[in-house]
């Protein structure tokens, strides 16, 4: 596996394929814990190996019985048998996965897909903007980033959510706000009627903290729901940004994880595969990507 | 290597289907049952539909089947074992196979065989050998000259049979397992056959548009959403054009369990289904009929000779017969192919 994670490519093809590709391994549930009404943080552990992913990939996690669903994998590079997930409660595996008790098993396959080229962004700033649990796999990169902080410049991180019930990783959080290395912003699209004295408003209404980055020395880190690329490449275009310098994690219906079940199919690229890290350079002129 | 050419009595195919089942290989032939036609365990000649222009469905579960196991579980107290499929395929000769369809399979071993191996397919593909049987006679649904094939094409088969008109069958012999297989069955093709036109028996299939040409065109046609629209307004969304295809290889994966043990099992999918692309959050990439049509015919004459250097389509015309609401791929390939939009 490639050590500083620099490349896009995928790289644990003959790790995977020893044996059936769709041929789980077992790992246990070692902790869990609510994080939104319907959220809540996994981690999990390898028997026998790290999982070895690069920040960005994902995993196909499975209950015997109910089903696989791919989830992206939240920690920084591994450094034991465990890794992380943050989980959104909405469909039968999901329920399932959030029913476990630590101690209790699920299958995994993977890692799989591209990741965040971070190897590329060395010297350069960086500009994650995250919405809602897209900041799930951008921490993969965060913490990555966190780690080698003196390969980049500036850091600035923009989160939004729905409203404030559903801010996720609020102790790190808290944490990367007092940090003076990384500038973190955040908003909610409503306040509704919690207790809440920070920025309202949709993600884009954060792009005006980022103006004093140089385009063209900052990589900007897209991760959140379908809607939001749209209108944050517009923004980003405003401020002049390359679409050589986006990068985008992009998310499909899977199943196989591995090109074959014709599911997560973007135009001609297989998202699984292909992606789901992109430049967006690479991807603007395909019609169904965005 | 260089083809063969032998001659097959037709008193031979008797024996022919005695001998392979004697030598334990299984036997996949198109069979009637009913008005529907199709490739189904035989054990003699005698069993084989005779004059038809296409089987109701493909071959394609000889090698990919509707339903199959991936893996088994069993919980036993609270751990959970998992369990690859065990059983090894049988060896399997797929007899009279259309040339369209043999050329389907190599479609199917390109997505299977590409990048991350599918152990599930290639275990069946090196257990199957096909004996194709060339067509001397097409309908208005056939469309394989359109696409590269013609209807006594090589491609796929190991051995192909073109029928004589004495009852005989011209045996072109071109692949190591076809020859393995004439090999073991001493004797019963007979030498001879250099001196036929072939070309002279077979059905006439004429061109009506070019493969090669397609993908430029499909992708210039991609935004026209009126043309989609009026060519998917009658689509149902049933999925009968998928589930007849020889080269459709998308897959659903599902898991069923009884008990305190069940399978993963891999079943046929549609890009046509609504289904097909919903996220779990409600969003829906491909959110209209319209959008499921495109990619269905994009995926065929775009994005799979783009990735794997092969159509996507081998003209057979089994969608357009299984349609329900007679929509006519051929008809919608025109439009696009002859540009009249």
């Amino acid at each position: 596996m490639c050590e500083n994670c620099g490349c896009t490519e995928t790289n644990q093809k003959d790790d995977v394929q020893k044996n059936s590709i769709y041929l789980p391994e077992v790992a246990k549930l070692t902790q869990k814990k609510k994080m939104t009404p319907f959220d809540s943080f996994f981690e999990f552990q390898l028997k026998d190996r790290p999982l070895g992913h690069l920040p960005g990939q994902f995993a196909e996690i499975s209950i015997p019985g109910i089903g696989e669903a791919p989830i992206s994998i939240s920690s920084g590079p591994s450094k034991d048998n465990t890794f992380e997930m943050v989980i959104r409660n909405v469909g039968s595996v999901t329920n399932a996965i959030h029913a476990l008790e630590p101690g209790e098993s699920v299958g995994v396959r993977g890692p799989f897909g591209t990741s965040f080229p971070m190897n590329n962004l060395k010297g350069k700033n960086l500009l994650f903007i995250t919405g809602g649990i897209g900041l799930v796999p951008a921490r993969s990169a965060i913490l990555y980033a966190m780690e080698h902080r003196k390969d980049y410049k500036e850091f600035f991180i923009l989160f939004g959510c729905k409203d404030p019930s559903q801010r996720l990783f609020t102790d790190e959080i808290e944490n990367w706000k007092k940090r003076d290395d990384i500038a973190f912003h955040e908003t909610v699209d409503r306040k509704e009627n919690f207790p809440w004295e920070g920025n309202v408003g949709v993600i884009t209404t954060l792009l005006p903290k980022a103006e004093k980055l140089d385009p063209k020395e900052t990589y900007a880190i897209i991760v959140g729901p379908p809607v939001m690329y749209k209108f944050v490449i517009m923004g980003l275009h405003d401020l002049e940004f390359p679409d050589e310098h986006i990068i985008v994690s992009l998310e499909r219906r899977m199943k196989c994880g591995v090109g074959k079940c014709g599911h997560c199919q973007m135009d001609s690229k297989y998202v699984c595969q292909d992606g789901p890290v992109f430049y967006y350079h690479d991807i603007k002129h395909l019609k169904e990507a965005i | 290597m260089a083809t063969e050419r032998k001659i097959l009595k037709k008193e031979s195919l008797g024996p022919l289907f005695e001998k392979m089942n004697a030598a334990g290989k299984r036997i996949l032939a198109p069979r009637k049952t009913g008005e529907q036609i199709r490739f189904e365990p035989v054990t003699s000649a005698n069993e084989i539909a005779a004059d038809f222009v296409q089987s109701t469905a493909s071959a394609k579960w000889a090698v990919f089947p509707a339903v199959e196991e991936m893996l088994s579980f069993r919980s036993l107290d609270k751990e959970t074992k998992l369990e690859a499929k065990q059983s090894k395929p049988q060896p399997t000769v797929v007899f009279g196979i259309r040339p369209c369809d043999a050329a389907a399979f190599k479609a199917l071993h390109a997505v299977f065989a590409t990048d991350y191996k599918d152990d599930l397919f290639l275990d069946r593909w090196e257990q199957i050998t096909l004996i194709g049987m060339s067509c001397t006679k097409a309908d208005d649904y056939c469309f394989c000259t359109s696409v590269g094939g013609n209807p006594g094409s090589t491609v796929g088969s190991d051995i192909l049979l073109t029928p004589l008109a004495n009852g005989d069958f011209l045996a072109e012999i071109l692949t190591e397992k076809g020859q393995q297989l004439v090999a073991s069955l001493d004797g019963l093709f007979a030498a001879g056959g250099s001196d036929i036109d072939k070309e002279s028996l077979l059905a006439k299939v004429t061109p009506k548009f070019d493969a090669k040409q397609m993908k430029a065109k499909m992708d210039a046609v991609f935004n026209n959403e009126k043309l989609w629209t009026r060519q998917s307004l009658r689509c149902i969304g049933c999925g009968a054009c998928a589930f007849v295809c020889p080269s459709c290889s998308c897959f659903d994966i599902q898991d069923e369990r009884y008990g305190g043990k069940g399978q993963r099992l891999r079943c046929w999918d549609s890009c046509g289904f609504g289904l097909f692309t919903l996220h779990t959050s409600g969003h829906n990439p491909r959110h209209t009929q319209a959008q499921r049509w495109r990619q269905r015919l994009m995926h065929k004459f775009s994005y799979g000779p783009e990735k794997y250097e092969l159509p996507g389509c081998v003209g057979c015309g089994r969608c357009s017969r299984a349609c329900p609401t007679d929509m006519n791929i051929l008809g919608h390939l025109l439009e696009i192919a002859e540009e009249k939009l």
